[in-house]
This record gives structure tokens, sequence and C-alpha cells, in this order.
């Protein structure tokens, strides 16, 4: 039984090659962010949503290979505090962006 | 009944992560990053407010922002590397790799002091505009939270010094940090992307 759970918690913990994997993606994610912003690569809304995107991708495989965040039922609840967590802080930007557009909007601020 | 007492206790022992010490842990980084998703809110509202000020193309320069992330990414595979050492009970490997990751941290810490200071010294500090403002609030706050967790691994570094096993409360300390300095090292994804990249497309 100890043998088991040691086997089964040193694939929780992560190994040496899963850091690894996440490290050299994350190295290509963040060279492709920096490189297309640095050579211009496309119009500005492009570059935008290619930077946004790649960091999206870089904060899954952080959490993945990093953090040991998976499916299993052990992991339950702190997926379930990350999920509301991510709605949370959704709900705060985009409805802070959303109120302070519409105020200088109707405040001709502009 | 007592078997299963302490086949329980030892069920807990082997799992760190349903410790509840680390499930606790897990939700106050939880709230930290309602904090910098807040912080983030405040940024992007004041992004376009100069006030005649320079814009983030102005002052940025990329290629230490470059440096910074490259550090803080190599200390997030070396405290790894450590939390392995830690679970096969190797201390003095544990000892060595937390070593490491606290210089790649200070670097970060350096550099990132020494950009805050040539940018007031500049006359471009957070006095300057509302968007220098949101800026040294975000970016600080995260440097501020790197200071914390470097404290905290110089503590630990002296706490595991001349130890041979580690106890339960040992590892659920570095377990936590852990997952303390993975984190900030997403916030950074967050701030060179949206702060730094953005500023200068």
């Amino acid at each position: 039984m100890a043998d088991a759970h040691t086997d089964h918690s040193g694939a929780n913990h992560g190994s040496v090659g899963s850091y690894l994997t996440g490290f050299v993606i994350s190295v290509l994610l963040t060279a492709a962010a920096f490189g297309i912003v640095m050579a211009h690569s496309f119009s500005p809304s492009g570059m935008l949503a290619a930077i946004a995107i790649l960091a999206a991708v870089q904060i899954v495989v952080h959490l993945v290979f990093f953090l040991h965040m998976n499916a299993s039922s052990e992991q339950r609840w702190n997926v379930m505090a990350f999920a509301f967590t991510i709605m949370t802080v959704f709900i705060l930007v985009i409805g802070t962006l959303f109120i302070m557009h519409d105020t200088s909007i109707n405040m001709m601020s502009r | 009944m007592a078997h299963d007492m302490t086949a329980d206790a030892a069920h807990a022992h082997d799992e760190h992560h349903e410790s509840p010490v680390v499930f606790g842990f897990w939700l106050y980084l939880m709230t930290d990053c309602i904090i910098f998703g807040t912080l983030f809110a405040v940024f992007a509202v004041m992004r376009n407010q100069f006030a005649g000020g320079p814009t983030g193309k102005d002052i940025f320069e990329l290629n230490g922002v470059g440096i910074e992330t490259a550090l803080l990414l190599l200390s997030s595979i070396t405290y790894g590397f450590g939390m392995i050492s830690a679970h096969r009970n190797k201390l003095g490997a544990l000892r060595g790799w937390l070593g490491v990751t606290f210089i790649l941290g200070l670097g970060f810490l350096f550099m990132e002091i020494r950009e805050f200071s040539h940018m007031v010294a500049e006359g471009n500090g957070p006095d300057r505009s509302a968007f220098l403002s949101a800026f040294f609030t975000l970016v600080g706050t995260h440097g501020l939270h790197v200071t914390c967790g470097l404290l905290w691994m110089a503590v630990l570094i002296v706490q595991t010094g001349g130890k041979t096993v580690l106890t339960e409360r040992m590892t659920n300390k570095l377990t936590c940090l852990s997952l303390f300095w993975h984190f900030l090292d997403i916030v950074w994804i967050c701030v060179f992307t949206f702060v730094y990249l953005m500023s200068v497309i």
C-alpha cells in the first residue's frame, strides 16, 4: 500500500521530464510572443490577438506542467475554486472596462 | 478499526496534495488572483491616460523585460527540480535547487528595481500620469510578492538545514511555496503580455 501511494504521489508531483516539457513549451510560447511584437509581424489588432492567445495557452501549460492541475477527483475542489476565481476575474475585468467605457462616453470626456 | 486509522494516517501522509494546509493555501492564492485581476482592470482603464507624459512605447525596454521573463521562468523549473528532490528525500539537492531559485529570483528583483529607479530618475515615476500610477501599482505588487517569496525561501533553506528527513509539516511548507512561486510566474505571463508587449504594439 505504501509503495502504491508513493508511486501515485510521485506521478502527481511531476517528474523531471514533465517539468522540462513544460519549460520548453513555455520558452517557445514566450519567444513567439516577444518575436511577434518586436518584428511587428501583423497589424496591431492581429498582434494583440496573437499575444493574448499565446498568453492563455502558456497559462494552461503552467497550470498543467508546473502546478500539476488535472481532472482527477483528488483535485476536484482545487479546480472548482480555480474555475470560480477565473469567472470572478473575468466579470471584474470585463465589467470594469464596460462601465468605464460607458462612463467616459456619457461624460463626453473624450 | 485501529488498522483503518493507521491506514488513514498513512494515506494522509502520502497524499500531500490532499493536505488541508495546501488546499487552504490554494484558496489564499485564488483571492490573490482576484487582487491581481483588480489591478489589471485598473491598468486596462488607465492605459491610455498619459496626461501628456510618456507612453509605454517611449519608456519600456523589451530586452530587459525579456531577461526578467527568462529569469522567472528558469526559477520556476529549478524550484520544480527542488520539489522532486524533496519527494525523493534528497535534502542536499533540495537546498541546492532552492539556492539556485533564490539567486534567479534575486536577479529578477534586481532588474525590476533597476528599471523602476531608472524611470523615477527620468521623472517618469508613479506621480507622472494615471498610466504610470497603474503601471507601478500592478508591477510593484507583483515585485512585492516576489520579495515575500524570496524571504520565505530563505527561511525554508535555513529550516531544512541539518535535517536528514523531511517532516510532513516541512513538506507542506515547501509545497505551499511551490504553488506561490509558480503562481507568480503565471501572473508575470499576464504582466509581460498585457502591460509590456501590448503597450509597445
